[in-house]
């Protein structure tokens, strides 16, 4: 059986929740692999959910927000852009790929553009293999 | 102050004491005494004598000057005898040798029956009646004393020094207004004519009443060219109002009033051209902008309606360049919508009012994407207007051929024929882009809303809440949100008038459910929430040292939950537990 990654998606409400369902009320294909779970902005992810999901089993998590300029609280998307990438270096700084956690920017009208992050963010985590929590070293 | 009766033209009357019996008379509409040197405004001066009247007191009578003798217990007045009308004509015809050619000295002698004078004519182009209206109103009402008499006895005149008036003249132009025979005008005050640059886009009078339409319709004071505010004189409208509702002492007041919600409705301003050097804007007298034209085409504007070259001719031809500092990447990207329609609405106008006039319109592109828009582009093409498809590039007065010499010439490239061309035109009307207030970004912190990338006030939504603002009950309506035409800007705000009304009326604010709130047991105090939250909701509470999240203004992002160092804060529906939970039950 081939490795079927599970990936954790963290959705604001506004846009990407909106987005998401977009993709899903037009019928757009695209792989099971996100299981959602629906944050009222991008702002209010803690890097420790991020951090949670992976302890938890997840391979990947896709945080999904509005765009620079959109975003329903003005500017929470803003802080997202700030705290994810500095949770990027600090996982990469205990080896975890830096593939495994992705911040898009997807619209309520961008119902194509998530399916395609979705499809396409599966197939990287398809190559890269499943996350293994104690780094599968000599401890592992 | 005691009553004095007496008898102007067998009329008994009583009036004030200490009145002249020109007032007197005048008080009781006795107003054909002719004269030429009073001015109500003034003092008493007796200069020209024509208002000579003859008045019998104790039984004897005598000729007195009207305007200087003051009103007396019993006396008789008579305004009309025949020895009056006999030292008048002698008046008249001493004045007419004078200044032979003024016109009212003219028609005061046909009044009278002259014909001609028996006096010596010295100088026939005479204009000075040496009433010295001009010198006492300079000096009494405006307080400038720009003008003097100079000289005794025959020699006597009224004349400038020219190192005192070049400081003292406030070029007011009150001389000129006053001066019966017309000697003085106001090209004499400034030297030529009165034109687009004076009258430009302000009021023409600095009383006025701000538009046509202002509610309350009252005059208001422009404290910039008030005469009073320059030289501390004059107040004539305050000594002639009525009903006295005119007070120089007002001063601007600043009062803080508490309302429920905010429309904000600040309009926009018009792109200074003259940056855009190649136009000749400033440069070039008849280049004009939009609204300077729009003035100029208004009937109660500075040239009364007629379209007119700096030097007082109309303009045979005249060309419109469009996106003037709109979609132009030096200046802004954006298209500021109206100016195709009130374009075209100018030629329509100039076609009006000047029929043989010559039309070039020189645009990008014709937006003309309202109702009934695009039937009037079609009625203009067959007006005649001359349509090119191009952007200007520059507006110049050097001439290559002797038909563009003297006028202004437009250089564009015409891109539907493909060639450069040079439009010789006297008149360059430049569609100027609408641009936020200097003020927006004051204005945005003020009631704490954002602005988008081109300075204009964001509006929550695009689409679904076009005059909303992030923050609850400030709603953004017409070119203060962008540029936009009067049914556009009427309509949004009819929308923000019934928003606000609906907030109103209720009478109460319905508050987010899912709000932030802190647990002051493990806030620590270290502000770091503070700055991150976007609506400014949480402030420091100094009594406990912790924060404190404002319910009503807390939308519930979740942002200050996130950052929160102790995990003080909890965002109520999206607590880190429910979300935690969240992540492992998907993960299952």
């Amino acid at each position: 059986m081939s490795f079927e990654p599970k990936i954790v998606g963290l959705l604001c409400n506004w846009c990407s929740y909106a987005g998401a369902d977009l993709a899903g009320t037009s019928r757009k294909k695209y792989a099971p692999n996100v299981r959602v779970v629906r944050v009222m902005c991008s702002g209010r992810v803690e890097p420790t959910f991020v951090v949670k999901a992976l302890q938890s089993g997840a391979d990947g998590v896709l945080i999904c927000g509005c765009h620079p300029g959109d975003c329903h609280y003005i500017e929470g998307n803003h802080k997202a852009a700030r705290r994810i990438p500095l949770l990027k270096k600090m996982l990469a700084q205990l080896g975890i790929e830096e593939e495994r956690v992705r911040l898009e920017w997807v619209s309520a009208s961008e119902g194509d553009r998530f399916a395609s992050i979705v499809d396409e963010m599966t197939e990287q985590i398809r190559e890269l293999g499943p996350f293994n929590p104690n780094g599968g070293g000599q401890d592992g | 102050m005691s009553e004095v009766s007496l008898t102007i033209d067998d009329k008994d009357i009583i009036v004030q004491e200490g009145m002249t019996i020109l007032e007197a008379a005048r008080s009781v509409g006795i107003d054909d005494i002719p004269t030429l040197c009073y001015h109500e405004a003034l003092a008493p001066y007796g200069a020209c004598r024509l208002c000579t009247v003859e008045i019998t007191s104790r039984g004897k009578s005598k000729l007195v000057a009207s305007c200087t003798y003051p009103v007396e217990e019993g006396l008789e007045v008579n305004t009309r005898s025949d020895v009056v009308i006999a030292a008048r004509k002698v008046l008249i015809e001493m004045l007419l040798a004078r200044t032979p050619h003024a016109k009212i000295i003219q028609d005061l002698a046909e009044e009278y029956g002259l014909k001609e004078t028996r006096f010596k004519v010295d100088r026939p182009e005479e204009l000075c009646i040496l009433c010295g209206l001009c010198a006492r109103f300079c000096e009494e009402v405006i307080g400038a004393s720009a003008i003097t008499f100079a000289e005794r006895g025959i020699d006597r005149e009224i004349t400038v020094l020219p190192e005192i008036t070049a400081e003292a003249c406030i070029g007011c132009g009150a001389c000129a207004k006053v001066c019966p025979t017309g000697l003085i005008t106001l090209e004499d005050i400034y030297g030529r004519k009165v034109l687009h640059s004076e009258a430009g886009l302000g009021p023409s009078t600095p009383i006025y009443v701000p538009f046509m339409y202002a509610v309350p319709a009252v005059p208001v004071i422009d404290h910039d060219t008030c005469i009073h505010f320059k030289t501390g004189g004059c107040k004539l409208c305050e000594r002639f109002c009525e009903v006295e509702a005119i007070n120089h002492e007002m001063e601007d007041e600043y009062e803080e009033i508490e309302v429920g919600s905010i429309i904000v409705a600040t309009g926009f301003q018009q792109f200074d051209p003259s940056a855009i050097t190649q136009y000749g804007y400033g440069r070039y007298d008849n280049v004009i902008t939009g609204l300077e034209f729009e003035r100029m085409s208004n009937a109660s504007g500075a040239t009364g309606g007629n379209i007119l070259l700096a030097d007082g001719t109309e303009p045979k031809s005249v060309a419109i360049l469009h996106c003037i500092g709109s979609r132009d990447k030096n200046y802004h990207e954006y298209c500021s919508r109206v100016c195709c329609m009130y374009s075209l609405k100018y030629s329509h106008l100039l076609g009006e009012k000047i029929p043989d006039v010559d039309i070039y319109q020189m645009y990008i592109d014709l937006r003309c994407f309202g109702k009934g828009y695009e039937e009037f582009y079609n009625r203009l093409q067959e007006e005649g207007v001359n349509f090119i498809r191009g952007r200007a590039g520059e507006v110049t007065n050097v001439a290559e051929t002797p038909e563009e010499r003297g006028k202004l010439i437009v250089l564009v490239e015409d891109t539907l024929i493909g060639r450069q061309r040079r439009i010789p035109v006297d008149m360059v009307i430049l569609s100027v882009a609408l641009e936020p207030q200097a003020d927006a970004e004051e204005i945005a912190r003020l009631v704490n809303i954002s602005r988008s990338a081109d300075g204009f006030f964001l509006e929550r939504h695009p689409k679904l809440e076009p005059i909303s603002t992030a923050t609850d009950g400030v709603f953004v309506v017409g070119c203060c949100q962008g540029p936009k035409d009067i049914p556009d800007t009427v309509a949004q705000a009819s929308a923000g008038a019934a928003r606000a009304l609906a907030m109103i009326s209720k009478g109460r604010v319905e508050i987010e459910a899912a709000i932030s709130v802190v647990d002051e047991e493990l806030c620590s105090g270290c502000k770091t929430c503070i700055p991150l939250c976007p609506y400014s909701a949480i402030s420091f509470g100094e009594e406990k040292k912790v924060s404190v999240i404002n319910e009503a203004l807390c939308k519930g992002c979740g942002t200050c939950a996130a950052a929160c160092p102790s995990g003080a804060i909890t965002s109520r529906h999206f607590t880190t537990e429910q979300i935690m939970s969240q992540i492992e039950g998907v993960l299952v």
